[in-house]
């Protein structure tokens, strides 16, 4: 033990964290103050990417079983039953599997924020309060909140971009993707992921842990099949009640904004109106989120 | 001063308007280990809360380092180590893990982040655990782990919240030494505890503290003397016949405050006990004193003097 504690004691002298280089007393606690932050920041995403790796598998199961299963049933399978199936001939002149690619984009974005937000943080703010140490980083504690959303955006990221591959190999009749435009593609993606971090920090932190598999049910799947993913807003048209009250449904932003994106040749809305309302939706769920997160971790 | 509270308040409003914190204020000096003694619901936990940055104050200030918890509660942390009440190592990440990201967190490079949470597993005997996961752990094991990742980043002060809860003899006297190796270090240490020889035997210097407001500070051997605790003398004896004129001598010494026969022979509370020992000795012999058991002056004694109450466990 005596040996053990002289090592730490050398070890504070010579091996001097980066932490002990500022001064610390509180002169200028701004100029030194961003770099600290950037590294705690740095600091939470690794430790979330640590935890990520080591169950890859299943975070690769959980993003991809959902889109793999619809795609084989709804573009492989019925296709080929044939005639009289609605699902042969899509909306007409489009096959089913151009319509719902970026609707399953969406989805896999919105459930892996979800996944990756809600589930964790609202058992880490349970009985455990795992959450406390990540809390108590020299970060503001809205960056902390940002670095969860920001993890999530990237793991929503990945999910969709899965989604493309299997559109291309699973649809008995080919899938019709042109991509034009890299940067609204890009701008959505990050948009709609941030979306659905901010979504799922919002659930997470005010919801009952108890009652989250509930609050799947009657939010994220109704949303989810309300959000225009398996089929174009503009489809709407005959049922107007419909088409304008799923405007305040933040998803059917994401799916639009990929079909503007991905499939541009289906009809969607225009994608200055897209990016306007995503913008506007992440801000709400953003403070939403952000202020949950502050009434559970501070009183 | 290295901690500083003053004029602390925390009010709770909602149905029921709980005063927490009533107007603490308090100094902690560099390298002490400062006792924060009260029943539960005392106000010890909000204290800790408030000066960790996880709970606002109603009013009043604390400063860390000179830095001001409320204003700068990011820059303040980097000055704080947290052992809380429960157990809240990061479930996801294994004992190695936690000291390492734990490190990460506070800015350390790779490198060194390594090489301190394996110095740290060294120190705290845990080297052989250090891919054991948080779930897998005794509550004493855990325990060790917390105060490794709490003091990781080197903070000035080290808050151990009610440290001892839930742990058995052994682990405690482990955590207690543990604690007792933190002043070589040079960390302040503030610990909350309703267990009297916790605060008795660690603290250096410790606050008697119930409804929200501190009732005594000093040293806990300050606390005995000044708060007049008293030193209890039981004597037995063979023979109690003509007890009372003994009774009544020994009641006009002035350092006795009391005298009263028992059931075997004859109890003495007095103030202090220099000289008085072997007068007593000598003033019941002719009883045939057979025992003498003395009990010294404890902060359990002060607490109740000073609470009217027993320390609720």
């Amino acid at each position: 033990m005596s040996s053990a504690r002289k090592s730490g004691v050398r070890d504070q002298g010579s091996e001097v964290s980066d932490l002990a280089r500022f001064p610390v007393r509180q002169a200028a606690p701004r100029q030194l103050d961003s770099r600290i932050f950037f590294k705690a920041f740095l600091g939470l995403f690794l430790r979330d990417l640590r935890v990520l790796t080591r169950e890859i598998a299943p975070f690769l199961l959980r993003v991809g079983m959902q889109p793999l299963l619809f795609l084989f049933v709804f573009t492989f399978i019925l296709p080929r039953m044939g005639g009289g199936n609605p699902m042969a001939a899509g909306g007409g002149k489009i096959d089913f599997g151009t319509i719902i690619l970026p609707g399953l984009m969406a989805v896999a974005i919105m459930f892996s924020g979800i996944a990756a937000v809600a589930l964790p943080l609202s058992s880490e703010f349970g009985i455990t309060r795992e959450i406390d140490d990540r809390v108590m980083c020299p970060l503001p504690l809205w960056a902390v909140a940002l670095e969860k959303v920001c993890f999530s955006a990237m793991q929503s990221i990945v999910a969709a971009l899965l989604v493309i591959p299997m559109a291309f190999y699973i649809p008995a009749i080919p899938v019709r993707a042109n991509i034009s435009n890299w940067f609204v593609l890009a701008l959505v993606l990050v948009l709609a992921s941030l979306l659905a971090g901010s979504l799922g920090l919002v659930i997470g932190s005010t919801v009952n842990p108890k009652h989250i598999g509930l609050v799947f049910s009657i939010i994220v799947v109704p949303i989810t099949f309300l959000g225009c993913v398996y089929y174009p807003w503009a489809w709407l048209d005959k049922i107007a009640w419909l088409k304008y009250s799923v405007l305040f449904n933040p998803i059917v932003y994401m799916s639009e904004g990929l079909r503007a994106a991905v499939t541009p040749s289906v009809d969607h809305m225009p994608w200055w109106a897209i990016i306007s309302a995503l913008i506007f939706f992440l801000a709400v769920l953003g403070r939403l989120g952000l202020r949950g997160f502050l009434g559970r971790v501070r009183s | 001063m290295i901690v500083e509270f003053e004029k602390l308040t925390k009010v709770y409003e909602s149905k029921l308007r709980v005063v927490a914190v009533d107007g603490i204020d308090l100094n902690l000096e560099q390298g002490e280990i400062f006792g924060l003694l009260g029943p539960n619901g005392a106000g010890k936990t909000t204290t800790i809360s408030i000066a960790t940055t996880r709970t606002l104050p109603t009013r009043g200030t604390v400063r860390i380092s000179g830095v001001d918890v409320v204003q700068h509660p990011a820059h303040a942390r980097r000055h704080i180590g947290v052992v809380p009440q429960f157990n809240t190592l990061d479930r996801s990440l294994t004992v190695y893990e936690n000291l390492y990201y734990h490190c990460r967190y506070f800015g350390f490079s790779h490198a060194n982040a390594k090489a301190r949470s394996l110095a740290l597993l060294e120190q705290f005997l845990l080297t052989e655990r250090r891919g054991v996961y948080p779930a897998q752990l005794s509550g004493g094991l855990a325990q060790r782990v917390q105060i490794a990742r709490a003091i990781a980043h080197r903070p000035t002060v080290l808050f151990l919240d009610e440290p001892s809860a839930g742990l058995d003899p052994q682990s405690r006297r482990a955590m207690w030494s543990a604690v007792e190796d933190l002043r070589k270090e040079g960390i302040t240490v503030l610990l909350t505890t309703h267990y009297m020889e916790e605060a008795d035997s660690l603290s250096d210097r410790l606050a008697i503290i119930d409804h929200g407001r501190v009732l005594a500070l000093g040293t806990p051997e300050q606390l005995k003397q000044t708060f007049g605790a008293q030193t209890i003398f039981d004597l037995k004896l063979k023979s109690r016949d003509g007890i009372d004129a003994a009774v009544t001598s020994l009641g006009t010494r002035p350092d006795v405050s009391g005298v009263e026969p028992t059931a075997d022979g004859l109890r003495v509370i007095a103030a202090a006990q220099d000289g008085l020992l072997p007068e007593l000795v000598q003033a019941t012999s002719r009883f045939g004193l057979r025992d003498l058991t003395i009990t010294e002056p404890s902060l359990e004694t002060v607490f109740i003097q000073l609470t009217g109450r027993d320390l609720r466990e």
